[in-house]
């Protein structure tokens, strides 16, 4: 085995592993390192993989990757106490190749996603911990592991070690992230037999549903809750801002447990069997706080780089385009014999003109602006559930005083100017 | 939300996970006497989603065996008295699906 490769990888995630497959696959010679028994072992993501950044990688990899249910329909969810305003989008074509998302098992994907990099010639060492950089005259030139002899040499390392990315603030490139920028979330597989599954979210066999829960989920904090259908299991989940949770003083894993009790929620889970349960962080800072990326013999991709979209869920898109093109400029690299910053800038360059950094960018202020302005979660969203009570409650009052009502209701407490204010802002933030 | 859910035993969740326990503790309380003298709320003992932090005989215990391994502690202790790594390879917890 030589001990020096063109590439390291560090953390057999999404970004990590599609770095590894682009680069294995023109011929370079990788090594993955992964702290796990196996790839996957420490990956944790709600479970949506979307189907067009992967592709760009493995053409038609439904065919052959192990995947849970194509998803056919999204459903968002405003949710107050004990009751719900609903609204979705299904979609038939979702059902048919080529697929828009998938849900999928990290655990099973990762560990397939890697033996595809194997089959390109690229090696995955498990089982091990990359603990320091190795840095001479500020260029990075390997990794030091926790085995013995463990040190290895490349000339580009590739930091794919995940939201926490030790290893980037040990370079320098971030600073420890503030509560505020990152959230944790909560999760649980149930497990629930195939037919009443799809009885219960109205679907066809084999197909998948997503629900975005709003509100009451993360007790107004700014979060969602989640529930995706995999074929044997429900993934429910919910988080929200560190920084809220810590101040409110919740603890995690009784908000899970009232999610499943919401009247709601309680019908879609009943009988289930919990089978394993999860807690990972989110990056939330968006863009504001992207890290550095590239700097002499480095790049940092997915999670480490905070690479999430959070108002729309994306993650692991981001995290695949952004291993493939630090895989582009690698090679790129590689051909020129340079692995300095200027040479491996094209990373940059080119993630700035992918819809990575341009949704990043567009999105800057939305997270920040829902944290600081708590009325969109806190009023709104049981305003809009109260308007329909009203509107629906058959109770003779005539419609005309229950519109007065409503009115008064909604502008009772801030008034026309914060309502018309609040739109604006909203409408700025993600315009 | 609606009538009060039940108060959930995190043990129970944790029970489901498979964890492959080091004999050291990744995580270290840098200075015990931040806890007992400067940190009033003792925030980890409520954030951290498997329970790892326990306020016991006026200390904090670390029982790091259960961990997730998410990170939150360390970002989120308002002193920042937490010294956070990873397990070593191989150690911790290893999620089957997710």
């Amino acid at each position: 085995m030589p001990k020096k490769f063109d590439a390291i990888v560090v953390g057999a995630g999404m970004a990590g592993l599609a770095a590894a497959y682009k680069m294995s696959s023109e011929g370079l010679s990788v090594v993955v390192i992964e702290r796990g028994d196996y790839p996957g072992a420490k990956n944790v993501m709600g479970g949506v993989l979307y189907r067009s950044m992967m592709e760009e990688l493995i053409p038609e990899f439904w065919k052959e990757a192990p995947l849970q249910r194509p998803v056919v329909e999204q459903r968002f969810w405003m949710l107050d106490k004990q009751s719900v305003v609903t609204s979705g989008y299904k979609d038939e074509s979702w059902a048919e190749e080529p697929y828009n998302c998938f849900t999928v098992f990290r655990g099973e994907f990762d560990r397939w996603f890697a033996k595809k990099c194997e089959e390109k010639g690229a090696l995955i060492i498990n089982e091990t911990l990359v603990e320091s950089c190795i840095v001479d005259d500020g260029k990075v030139i390997g990794v030091q592991t926790n085995r013995p002899e463990g040190d290895l040499y490349a000339n580009v390392v590739v930091l794919a070690d995940g939201v926490n990315s030790l290893l980037g603030k040990q370079l320098g490139f971030h600073r420890e992230w503030e509560p505020q920028q990152v959230a944790l979330a909560v999760m649980e597989e149930l497990k629930l037999p195939e037919e009443v599954i799809e009885d219960r979210f109205n679907l066809e066999p084999g197909m998948g549903t997503t629900i975005e829960l709003f509100g009451q989920g993360t007790m107004g904090m700014v979060g969602t809750a989640f529930i995706y259908t995999n074929k044997q299991h429900i993934s429910i989940g919910v988080g929200a801002l560190l920084s809220q949770i810590r101040e409110k003083q919740v603890q995690p894993y009784q908000l899970l447990e009232n999610l499943k009790q919401h009247p709601a929620v309680r019908p879609l889970v009943r009988g289930a069997e919990p089978v394993e349960y999860y807690a990972h962080l989110i990056p939330e800072g968006g863009y504001n706080s992207i890290p550095k990326l590239v700097s002499d013999g480095v790049v940092v991709v997915g999670d480490a780089a905070q690479l999430v979209n959070g108002i729309h869920r994306e993650g692991s898109n981001m995290a695949m385009t952004s291993g493939r093109l630090a895989a582009e400029a690698v090679i790129h690299a590689c051909n020129m014999g340079h692995f300095d910053r200027d040479a491996l800038s094209s990373y940059e360059n080119e993630l700035n003109n992918s819809f990575v950094i341009k949704d990043l960018e567009k999105y800057k202020d939305a997270s920040h602006l829902l944290e600081s302005n708590p009325r969109y979660f806190n009023n709104y969203i049981p305003t809009a559930n109260m308007a329909l009570r009203e509107m629906l409650t058959v109770d003779g009052v005539s419609k005309k005083q229950k519109q007065k009502k409503l009115t008064k209701s909604i502008l009772g407490k801030n008034g026309l100017f914060t309502l018309g204010k609040d739109i604006y802002q909203m409408w700025k933030a993600v315009r | 939300m609606g009538k009060k859910a039940k108060e959930v035993n995190v043990d129970d969740k944790l029970y489901l996970n498979r964890f492959k326990a080091d004999e050291k503790s990744h995580l270290t309380i840098i200075d015990p006497e931040i806890c007992r003298d400067k940190c009033t709320n003792k925030d980890c003992t409520v954030f951290c989603p498997a329970k790892v932090y326990e306020w016991r005989d006026g200390r904090i215990m670390v029982g790091f065996e259960g961990c997730l391994e998410c990170g939150a502690c360390r970002i989120a202790c308002p002193h920042k008295n937490i010294e956070w790594s990873y397990p070593r390879g191989g150690y911790g917890v290893q999620f089957k699906l997710a």
